[in-house]
């Protein structure tokens, strides 16, 4: 991955403002890929870490409308172009009838566009990432914070940049293996 | 760890929502352990092996059906609905408290929901998997379901969108992939604590697996807190539309007493009474069993029966204007209709459903009784009873005594429309004790952002 030989140096805190601030700290030093985790989401990490607006209204937008046209086109090709079927002469696109369904697919298809594209926007399913192999790391999924300093960065150096996160008062520095 | 001190269970101070003295550790620890613990509590195996039997007789039930066919229940012209719908409408509106639950009330920042949101998901999802027994057992032939989709095929024969029965299809096949989507979701933070936790090798395996590898990146929360967010978005309409659907089934014919307008927001806030009254009926049992009055405290129990007293206003305001509405509208028949409900071959379910429905719940306005877990553990059993009655009353009073009187007939359920009722409740029990056990019935996560510490101080913000 890179010329280090490890994936980052990982620091460990025991409060989320002791994290929210170290993490301004690094961004300050000049850190850019660096990573932040937590047992629980807090919206300052994300103004801590300059995470811009992402792109899932967007993404929950686009399917809704392609649902909605889906569910109106699938009726009206049915109901008007595949199997018309006159009743009394009613006209066949009947389209106050066909608002339900058209609603109905335009939800269905909204939130799987919801769900599936946060899980591609995250990277996920990931069944292997470096920041498990620190043995701590299994508390960040219940009261510990990381904050982890990727070798990617331009600024990495593997003792520099423990022996900064050391000055942002962590209980634990590590380094992290491929 | 010093964090792990015990757990004292105290009421609330003033405008925090779950007991003092929790800390991130142990509130992980007390709602996983529920799942990773060797030791099951005796209630556990009474409920789900109470839920199991019945849903022995579920299967029992069906076997019978498939065999001898629908007519095993007393479905007889002109009342062809019976139980079947009455259960089907019973259990749709059930589930839609977890969804408002878990939607709605996330939208409007009512932040006491953290605590009950994902068993209510969960009774939603076991709720309308029950809901959709009951149409495709009706069909008499449920292999054939596949024949209500639109789908390609050599028979020349489409389905007829200008039909509720079919909108009904399409809303509810939604509901409850969406509810689904919601859930896993919400699980997937949760799955990842216990993925970390466990110490058993199969269980970190699948838990592993379904947690696809969370790891609580703070550029995966924020995409994930936009994901909920939308998802409660998208929900919320969904959620009102699903039940507004199922009254369309009724509205849309020409039956008296099933012709008017009104039935959409009828049928929405009875069917949040009925699921709030389940909500309770699962959270009481529980949160005594598994120790956990600190996190899904009195308060909780106390605002599930203001929602309760407030939508059973609203329903009861629903039946005297059905009753004002057949009276002023002068329509002869729908008179009857409502005649015949109060005084004919069904006054006794009609006046029941008035007891349940709207005099019971009038002891929730008593502080005492809200603040009892056992009096709003039976005035929510009340309530689904009630509830129960007033579908089967809409349905089957209808039928039974519609506009030609040559072609009356009164509908009784037999002891398999008994058997396969009681069979679903079976299901539900067996499916929820089966979540409870292997998935963590309280959201970890969400959970500890109610605690004071979770908020970031002000030197940190700056």
């Amino acid at each position: 991955m890179s010329a280090h030989g490890i994936y980052g140096v990982m620091a460990e805190f025991d409060s989320p403002s002791a994290l929210v601030s170290a993490t301004r700290a690094a961004r300050a030093k000049g850190y850019r890929k660096l990573d932040a985790f937590s047992p629980f989401p807090i919206e300052e990490l994300t103004d801590a870490l300059h995470l811009h607006k992402n792109k899932l209204p967007l993404i929950v937008l686009a399917g809704g409308i392609i649902g909605g046209l889906t569910g109106f086109f699938l009726q009206y090709w049915i109901a008007v172009v595949y199997f018309p079927l006159n009743i009394a002469g009613r006209p066949l696109n009947s389209w106050p009838s066909f608002i339900i369904i058209t609603f109905e697919l335009t939800i269905l298809f909204a939130s799987l566009s919801a769900v599936l594209g946060m899980m591609a926007l995250c990277g996920l399913p990931m069944p292997y990432h470096p920041v498990f192999n620190v043995p701590r790391f299994s508390a960040a999924s219940r009261n510990r914070f990381f904050l982890c300093i990727e070798a990617a960065d331009p600024l990495f150096d593997p003792a520099k940049t423990s022996e900064f996160l050391g000055t942002l008062e962590p209980k634990e520095v590590s380094e992290v293996a491929n | 760890m010093a964090d792990d001190q015990q757990i004292v269970v105290e009421k609330p101070a003033p405008g925090e929502i779950i007991a003092p003295g929790y800390t991130f550790g142990t509130i992980t620890d007390q709602i996983s352990s529920v799942v990773l613990t060797r030791k099951t509590p005796l209630f556990w195996f009474a409920a789900f092996g109470f839920g199991g039997s019945l849903l022995m007789l579920f299967l029992l039930a069906v076997t019978v059906l498939m065999a001898k066919g629908v007519g095993i229940w007393g479905i007889r012209t002109p009342v062809m609905w019976g139980f079947a719908i009455t259960n089907f409408v019973w259990w749709i509106g059930i589930g839609h408290a977890g969804t408002l639950i878990s939607a709605i009330l996330l939208l409007l920042n009512q932040r006491w929901r953290n605590s009950i949101n994902r068993f209510a998901e969960a009774m939603t999802l076991f709720a309308v998997a029950c809901a959709g027994m009951f149409p495709l057992l009706h069909m008499g032939r449920p292999w054939l379901f596949y024949w209500m989709l639109p789908y390609p095929n050599t028979m020349a024969i489409e389905p007829q969108f200008r039909s509720p029965l079919v909108w009904d299809v399409f809303a509810v096949s939604t509901y409850a992939t969406v509810s689904l989507l919601f859930w896993f979701v919400g699980l997937m933070p949760d799955l990842g604590t216990l993925r970390d936790r466990t110490k058993n090798p199969i269980g970190r395996a699948i838990y592993g697996i379904l947690a696809m590898g969370w790891r609580g990146s703070a550029r995966h929360w924020s995409v994930y807190e936009t994901a909920s967010l939308l998802l409660a978005g998208i929900a919320t309409p969904l959620v009102l539309s699903v039940h507004t659907v199922v009254s369309f089934d009724f509205t849309i014919a020409i039956v008296p007493g099933w012709h008017s307008t009104f039935f959409p927001p009828y049928f929405v806030a009875g069917a949040i009474y009925s699921g709030f009254a389940m909500v309770l009926a699962l959270a009481i049992p529980l949160r005594s069993v598994y120790g956990l009055q600190g996190l899904i405290t009195d308060k909780h129990l106390d605002n599930c029966g203001k929602i309760m007293l407030a939508t059973g206003w609203i329903v009861a305001y629903a039946y005297m204007l059905e009753v004002f509405g057949a009276w002023y509208g002068g329509n002869t028949y729908e008179q009857a209709a409502f005649w015949h409900r109060m005084t004919g071959p069904y006054a006794f379910e009609y006046w029941s459903l008035v007891a349940c429905n709207i005099v019971a719940p009038q002891f929730l306005w008593f502080k005492r009784v809200r603040s009892s877990p056992v009096l709003l553990f039976i005035s929510s059993i009340v309530v689904l009873a009630g509830m129960w009655l007033e579908r089967f009353m809409i349905i089957v009073s209808s039928l039974a005594q519609d506009f030609l009187p040559s072609s009356w007939a009164i509908f009784r359920g037999t002891r398999w429309d008994w058997a396969t009722y009681l069979g679903t409740i079976g299901l539900f029990l067996f499916l929820f004790f089966l979540f409870v056990r292997a998935l963590p019935m309280i959201s970890i996560f969400e959970v500890r952002t109610l605690l004071p510490q979770a908020k970031v101080s002000k030197e940190a913000k700056s």
